[in-house]
């Protein structure tokens, strides 16, 4: 049988070069121990099941972490580093990284993937009563190397659009994924009807709204031309970044062609919880194409 | 010029040097996105056979664009040695690839060839190197420049610190800036990428910059990453501080329009860095490049990303910089798919650069809706210092808020170093072990404490 001092004093010895934090550490090796019934040549067998949760990586307040070790003005750091969402005051193990911070990046680059590589939440674009169209775009993967065949509606959408749209509105409003389905569903429960409320309240005539699946902003025009809209808005995905995955924006063009230049493009952009609410930039959107339609211009042609 | 082989009893015949050149790259995404790319591996193969036979001089009287219609072509034919490219006009492109990697071949006869070549005979060589090639031969080629310090020595490996901020807010960019600093970052250079490109928003964090320097007494040298006329007006108008010049550069006259540039800019520019640039120079530029950003301004006329790279150093060159990075994984995976190509694309970068004759650095980095992760770009910046790069970039724990994308840490650099057995630059080495944040090559207990440059209660 193991020697119980000797197996204590390599627990802890992994714990402190894992480096965990206080949350993971004081007794812990006693812990590991007593859940552990050892057989008579040392091998487990059976582990004890604790009640509760790890430490949860995604809930850190990155501006309130402070992990540096015996900081010679610490408060003084920490107060300057309120000012930058950046990963600093994180310390490090060698010249490397410590475990926690570590897991925080990794989880926040899983939620960043995640939101691009996932497909949407058809369940939830139905609730939203949205009908679902494709660009030429068959799966993600074309969709993330093929931005000619993102910017065109397959021909199945342009037949789909014709059918069940309103033609000629003075405003076409629709949603697409672009680069995150997250940003889609953390926002267009709010920024949609927003959007029509705000548009509604200025007495502007709204078209039928709907869902493009794989699509990149240049589609817009197409939508334009098929529709025949004035203004057109798209509430599109954006790259996910790791502070956030769910960013969204919108593009909105007066009397958009295919092929037009892009900076005739009005764009709103970083709407999600930690930007602009959706509700707020929902306002913010009737108001720039109540502006929009006045002086009958978008892009850098219009002065807002 | 032969355009034709046999491979496994089929015959491939291709209709131009352009067509070649494009479909002897390894599989990138941007070559398929244009149109240009093999159609099976058996193709792409063939094509390297093809290009092993052709020489260098009709490489060099086959530019990417013609010499009337391009700035670029212009400066890199007439900047040519004549004499040297005699001396290697009639080798072919495999004859060139085994001179290069030959043990007689030395890095001095390297840097002399150097000045004999036209980019796309920098690109054809690269086609038919394999990676490690591609690491051996860099390696042997070390580009030094010297602006405030001298970069690119063997034995050091630098890192530029990338302080950039979502607001541009000073306080959050000196939170940045010192833990960067007091982890052994910033030896290349202290560079922002400003979120607010105004002149006077530029001047004012020029200004940031120069003071912290000053006050600390850090050997590096300083610059934010704003247009080259944003930057010059900057100077004559609130007489900023100003060690390098930044811009960014394409591979065509028609690529760099599209980032609003002309090479009479970069001429502008230059001079007046010499004239009321801050730093000691002789090299007073920073240029950043990636293969794809021409084809995505349709400036690429048919050619592959890979040739209009290299045309990239062959015309930065000519501005004499102290630094060039490629910054390889920004674009996107419609140009570069995942971490494979990513990987292959920063050492076809680095290599390119330095047989160029620019002294090169990578920005190892990957964005979100690519298929890459924190591993790949350490695996790539461990590669990079084994082919000699001169620096990579640090930002906090390799994730910029303000770009949205991801890159080496403030960690990495003298992670590498260690690994490696190399030092950062002579004068800023001293500066961190008379900081207390080096002894002996490695980092001491106060090594990561930002806190440090707050002792009395002064930012």
């Amino acid at each position: 049988m193991v020697d119980q001092n000797a197996l204590k004093a390599v627990i802890e010895q992994v714990l402190s070069e894992m480096n965990l934090g206080s949350a993971f550490q004081g007794g812990a090796a006693e812990r590991i121990m007593e859940n552990s019934s050892t057989n008579p040549d040392g091998m487990t067998t059976e582990t004890v099941v604790d009640e509760g949760f790890a430490p949860d990586v995604s809930a850190v307040d990155l501006r309130k972490q402070y992990l540096v070790e015996n900081p010679r003005n610490g408060e003084a750091y920490m107060d300057l580093k309120q000012h930058s969402p950046a990963r600093l005051g994180i310390g490090r193990a060698g010249a490397r990284y410590k475990t926690l911070p570590l897991l925080e990046f990794r989880a926040a680059h899983s939620a960043a993937q995640d939101a691009v590589f996932s497909g949407i939440d058809i369940e939830f674009i139905e609730k939203m009563k949205l009908f679902i169209v494709r660009t030429m775009c068959k799966d993600k993967d074309e969709y993330l190397t093929r931005p000619d065949l993102g910017r065109k509606l397959s021909p199945e959408a342009v037949k789909e659009i014709k059918e069940k749209c309103r033609m000629n509105p003075t405003v076409e409003v629709y949603v697409s994924d672009g680069l995150s389905s997250a940003a889609v569903t953390e926002n267009i429960a709010d920024l949609l009807p927003a959007v029509m409320q705000g548009l509604q309240s200025f007495g502007i005539d709204v078209g039928t709204p709907f869902f493009v699946e794989y699509g990149r902003v240049g589609v817009e025009d197409e939508v334009t031309e098929l529709l025949n809209s004035t203004v057109t808005c798209v509430l599109i995905g954006e790259r996910p970044g790791l502070i956030t995955a769910g960013s969204m924006s919108a593009y909105i063009t007066y009397k958009g062609t295919v092929g037009m230049p892009e900076a005739r493009r009005t764009v709103i952009s970083n709407i999600h919880g930690d930007g602009t609410p959706p509700v707020e930039a929902g306002a913010h959107i009737a108001e720039v194409i109540k502006i929009m339609l006045e002086k009958k211009a978008s892009g850098t042609d219009l002065k807002l | 010029m032969k355009l034709k082989t046999k491979l496994f009893g089929h015959n491939y015949e291709f209709k131009s040097l352009r067509e070649v050149m494009a479909k002897a790259n390894e599989e990138k995404s941007g070559d398929k996105l244009a149109g240009i790319a093999a159609e099976t591996a058996e193709e792409r193969v063939a094509a390297k056979v093809v290009l092993a036979d052709v020489t260098l001089a009709e490489l060099r009287n086959n530019p990417a664009v013609p010499y009337e219609e391009d700035e670029v072509t212009r400066i890199i034919q007439d900047d040519v040695n004549e004499r040297i490219y005699d001396e290697h006009k009639n080798q072919t492109v495999a004859e060139f690839r085994e001179w290069l990697l030959e043990e007689a071949t030395t890095t001095d006869m390297i840097h002399r060839a150097s000045r004999g070549l036209t980019s796309e005979m920098v690109s054809a060589v690269c086609k038919l190197m394999s990676n490690l090639d591609l690491i051996y031969c860099a390696k042997k080629i070390p580009v030094t420049a010297h602006c405030n310090t001298t970069i690119g020595l063997p034995g050091t490996f630098s890192s530029r610190l990338q302080p950039n901020h979502t607001t541009d807010d000073p306080k959050g960019i000196a939170a940045s800036l010192m833990e960067g600093f007091s982890l052994g970052c910033g030896d290349a250079v202290l560079g922002l990428n400003p979120v607010d490109d105004s002149v006077e928003s530029v001047a004012r964090i020029l200004k940031l910059f120069e003071d912290f320097k000053n006050k600390w007494q850090v050997p590096t040298q300083i610059c934010v990453l704003a247009h080259v006329t944003t930057q010059t007006e900057a100077v004559r108008k609130f007489n900023a501080p100003i060690d390098l010049m930044f811009q960014s550069i394409a591979g065509s006259q028609k690529g760099n329009e599209a980032f609003g540039l002309t090479a009479a800019m970069l001429e502008e520019g230059r001079d007046m860095m010499l004239h009321r640039g801050t730093s000691t120079g002789p090299n007073v530029m920073y240029f950043e490049t990636g293969q794809g950003s021409e084809l995505s301004s349709n400036a690429h006329n048919g050619w592959d990303q890979l040739t209009m790279e290299a045309r990239c150093y062959g015309f930065g060159k000519h501005y004499k910089p102290f630094l060039v990075n490629t910054v390889v994984g920004f674009i996107g995976p419609e140009y570069l798919y995942d971490a494979k190509q990513v990987t292959r694309a920063g050492l076809e970068d680095h290599f390119m650069g330095k047989l160029s004759g620019v002294p090169m650095g990578c920005d190892a980095c990957y964005t979100n809706h690519m298929k890459a992760d924190q591993n790949d770009i350490e695996n790539l910046a461990a590669l990079l210092v084994a082919a000699g790069c001169n620096y990579i970039m640090g930002v906090p724990q390799g994730d910029d808020c303000m770009l949205m994308y991801q890159c080496t840490g403030y960690h990495e650099p003298q992670t590498l170093r260690e690994i490696f057995g190399l030092s950062p630059i002579k004068p800023f080495e001293e500066w961190m072990e008379k900081m207390g944040f080096l002894k002996d090559g490695h980092l001491t207990p106060l090594a990561g404490d930002a806190s440090v440059f707050l002792d009395r209660q002064e930012v």
